[in-house]
């Protein structure tokens, strides 16, 4: 079985789909025994939800219609 | 470099597609008018993607950005591809206007510690004892604007696919070609950005007083 340091290390990429059907087996053996790393897949969750939250960068109404401008004058 | 200069379309061109495609575009006036369409939707979108690159240049990024979209409009086959077409021009000028503006060069000096985990420093040091959600407590102490901060101070090369990825909805493929790189390289690149941003939340959480009061 691997060890939580190896599990952690995959945990994101486990989450994106972006390990293999070995590796995906591995992890959800580790995490089957594991709590501290079901903690640490949870965590990772959580700090893609963040990351997601926080995702909005306002466009000013001002620069909008400047860019909105400068697309029309575009020649 | 991605963006100007490379074809982008999404391998998969129905006859649908190539009809709402830029060959039925024939004059000039309808060239540009589709062109403005497709940009104007993306105009938030690249704006956050901009400012998260170039802070406060960002609208001169974008600007030249749009230009440039705007020039090499006929690479474009595909327009459900326009999203990471324009991301891709977008973030070369904003790698441009960094360099014409001598932004110090932040690829180097900071190093990646893979092994570090936020979840287990969080539990080490428990900084709010009688918390029951820790580590949820943790991230609802960060602004908009902290987080701003901390993704801000990130080297390039590891913030550009983890805001691409996770803050802005694009696939790891396509954030290869956005930024030129091998997927290989992007994957092994958000990996250690992911790990680098937990390393520096909990670096700005302490320097700046977040882990203070009750949880």
């Amino acid at each position: 079985m691997i060890t939580c340091s190896e599990a952690v290390k995959r945990l994101w990429d486990y989450l994106e789909g972006e390990v293999g059907s070995k590796d995906r087996g591995a992890i959800e053996e580790h995490l089957g025994v594991c709590r501290r790393c079901c903690g640490e897949l949870e965590f990772a969750q959580e700090l893609r939800r963040f990351l997601s939250h926080h995702s909005s960068e306002d466009l000013p109404e001002s620069v909008r219609a400047r860019l909105v401008y400068f697309l029309e004058d575009l020649t | 470099m991605g963006g100007v200069g490379i074809v982008f379309h999404n391998g998969s061109r129905t006859p649908e597609r190539r009809a709402r495609g830029l060959e039925s575009i024939g004059s000039v006036t309808d060239r540009k008018e589709r062109f403005r369409q497709l940009a104007t939707q993306q105009l938030p979108g690249l704006y956050a993607i901009a400012r998260r690159m170039v802070d406060d240049d960002a609208e001169d990024a974008v600007q030249d950005a749009l230009m440039k979209a705007y020039r090499s409009f006929d690479q474009l086959e595909d327009e459900d591809a326009a999203p990471a077409w324009l991301a891709s021009i977008l973030v070369n000028c904003c790698r441009d206007l960094g360099r014409r503006r001598a932004r110090p060069p932040d690829e180097v000096s900071i190093e990646t510690d893979e092994g570090f985990s936020l979840y287990r420093r969080l539990a080490h040091e428990d900084p709010w004892p009688y918390s029951d959600s820790l580590h949820l407590d943790f991230l609802q102490r960060f602004t908009r604007g902290d987080v701003r901060e901390v993704l801000a101070e990130m080297p390039e090369i590891y913030r550009v696919p983890l805001v691409l990825v996770h803050m802005d909805g694009f696939s790891t493929k396509e954030v290869a070609r956005i930024v030129d790189a091998p997927l290989g390289t992007v994957l092994a690149r958000l990996h250690r950005g992911r790990k680098l941003f937990e390393k520096m939340l909990w670096d700005y959480a302490v320097r700046n007083g977040l882990l203070r009061g009750d949880g």
